[in-house]
């Protein structure tokens, strides 16, 4: 069996985000793999060492310098990496187009990817490409376990814990929960400089949905900082829940 | 028909509200507003739908629309657009919301704009507004194809009465089980008398500072007396003290309730991503240089042990 790993570069979530020339700014941002495709690696690498999958690869789809979220995949213990240039102004129909065809090309039996990116948030892209594929994908998933040609994974939905079972070839978005992520060891990040980076073009692909403007929010005026005496800190808020807020009490 | 279609988020006969607030909304924007409803009995569903500005109510009875699956619902609105041609459809941004939006965006080839906040719709154009970086900035999606189609966060849009015709609409069942590629083998609903982090009003959120436990439980008494929902910093999950399902930030829920009560919270900017769109925040740390003050309406420099007891005390007078 082979698992393909999709994964994106994104920025560190602990980034402040910034505009420049109306644009977000990544002067001086730590880049890193979105912590929901690290999982996703993860999960991955835990298939093949159940015995399950004889190779992981791992596609990105991005600038030049995403190759280096490919490099810690592979540092984790993925095999191979593909790296897909594509343009950054890319939407979601036109990555998933892009991912789809690699996909195709290298026909694993399960495709991971996290369930949303840490950046743009859209959680359309896993779900696109098992469409193009024509493949049944489950989203959210927090536990993952293959048998028997189906995978089956808890997936956290709205309101409660789901539990889908889908035939392989699958899509399956993970959320964080999935599991732990290793930390790449010394050696791996040794081997992983060895290990095949393809860099591919991306096919052109015009995109549906195109960005016409950033902002940043409205930054939140400072409000009141109180010291004192605890008692007299719980009143002052007591009286900011009832009378600012006005938010009803259950007795 | 053209129009305005809002995919009715329910579950056994049970209306997510962002149904109503997207029913709502949409009559802003002078189209005809249609309530989209796929399930079994759920043509009863009519008069609640019509009580928010449906003009109309798309009804697909069938047992195969019993319990929410991809394939079927894919298949079944997927016909429908083409046949009718709408010139928008709004999504909840929910499990199912995104799942069957994401799907039917790329079976019909179109442009789709999730978790938005603000949506400008016109004849064959759509401008939506969402949040990106988790609220950190914000971004404006022009869709050029058709019809226009995005996914709303819940709690954004006011909800108003605009009493609508409400005509149930009965439409053929064009799904078959051939659609059906997932089995769902059961749904188990969260055993909480809290709401959801993500549709609450009041969201009450404990951190490192709650210690354990016993911290926690303050958090919880404090949420439930104003029947709020409860949530935690990556500090409390990462510990254990709470569901990974209740982390609120950047890596977790985005939340935007009325009220956010940040307990022994020092507010990294994954965090504040989570929650600073709240109306009212108020916070309390010992630490009176944390980050989380910064986005806070009132707030107490003092340990939350000693606050939390007399606040549950003067709040239940």
């Amino acid at each position: 069996m082979k698992v393909l790993v999709c994964v994106k570069q994104t920025f560190d979530t602990e980034a402040k985000i910034d505009l420049k020339d109306g644009k977000i700014s990544d002067a001086g941002i730590n880049m890193i793999i979105n912590p929901y495709d690290e999982v996703a690696v993860e999960e991955a690498l835990q298939v093949k060492e159940k015995g399950l999958a004889k190779e992981v690869v791992v596609v990105s789809a991005g600038s030049d310098k995403a190759v280096e979220a490919i490099r810690t995949a592979l540092a984790m213990g993925a095999d191979r990496g593909i790296l897909v240039k594509q343009d950054a102004d890319a939407d979601e129909f036109a990555r998933a187009k892009v991912l789809a065809k690699i996909i195709s090309d290298e026909a694993p039996n399960i495709v991971l990817a996290g369930h949303v990116a840490a950046d743009d948030g859209s959680s359309q892209v896993p779900t696109r490409v098992a469409e193009i594929l024509g493949w049944p994908h489950i989203n959210v998933a927090t536990t993952l376990e293959i048998a028997d040609g189906k995978a089956t994974c808890n997936c956290e939905a709205d309101g409660g814990n789901q539990i889908t079972e889908v035939a392989l070839p699958a899509m399956i978005s993970t959320q964080v929960s999935l599991n732990e992520p290793r930390y790449p060891s010394m050696k791996g990040i040794m081997q992983a400089k060895k290990k095949p980076v393809d860099t591919v073009e991306a096919e052109a692909v015009e995109s549906k949905a195109k960005i016409i403007e950033f902002a940043l929010p409205e930054a939140k005026a400072a409000g009141k900082k109180l010291e004192g005496e605890p008692e007299e800190l719980a009143l002052a808020i007591a009286d900011f829940i009832k009378n600012e807020a006005k938010v009803e009490i259950k007795k | 028909m053209a129009g305005t279609w809002i995919f009715v988020e329910q579950r056994d006969g049970n209306i997510r509200k962002v149904t109503f607030e997207m029913l709502s909304e949409a009559q802003k924007w002078g189209d005809e507003v249609s309530a989209v409803v796929f399930g079994k009995g759920v043509a009863g569903l009519a008069p609640e739908l019509a009580q928010y500005g449906a003009a109309k109510v798309l009804v697909a009875e069938d047992d195969i629309f019993a319990e929410y699956n991809t394939g079927a619902y894919v298949a079944q609105l997927a016909a429908m657009i083409e046949e009718s041609s709408p010139n928008a459809v709004l999504f909840a941004h929910t499990f199912n919301g995104r799942d069957l939006a994401a799907r039917i965006a790329q079976k019909l080839e179109l442009g789709l704009a999730t978790d938005c906040l603000e949506a400008d719709i016109s004849a064959g154009k759509g401008v939506f507004t969402r949040s990106i970086y988790a609220g950190k900035a914000l971004a404006k999606v022009e869709i050029a194809s058709a019809p226009v189609m995005g996914t709303i966060r819940a709690g954004v849009w006011e909800v108003t009465e605009n009493a609508g015709a409400g005509e149930v609409v009965n439409v053929d069942v064009k799904a078959t089980a051939a659609d059906v590629y997932q089995n769902v083998k059961e749904f188990i609903p969260t055993v909480s008398a809290r709401p959801e982090l993500t549709e609450a009003d009041v969201v009450v959120s404990g951190g490192r500072g709650c210690k354990g436990p016993e911290g926690i439980a303050l958090v919880e008494e404090l949420a439930d007396l104003m029947g709020g929902a409860v949530g935690g910093s990556r500090a409390s999950i990462d510990s254990g003290w709470l569901g990974h399902e209740l982390q609120v930030g950047q890596t977790g829920k985005v939340v935007n309730p009325t009220l956010y009560i940040a307990a022994g919270i020092s507010g990294a900017i994954q965090h504040l991503a989570g929650m600073s769109s709240s109306k009212f925040v108020v916070s309390i740390n010992t630490d009176e240089e944390a980050p989380i003050f910064s986005v806070t309406d009132l707030g107490a420099v003092g340990d939350l042990f000693k606050i939390i007891p007399t606040l549950i005390e003067e709040l239940k007078k």
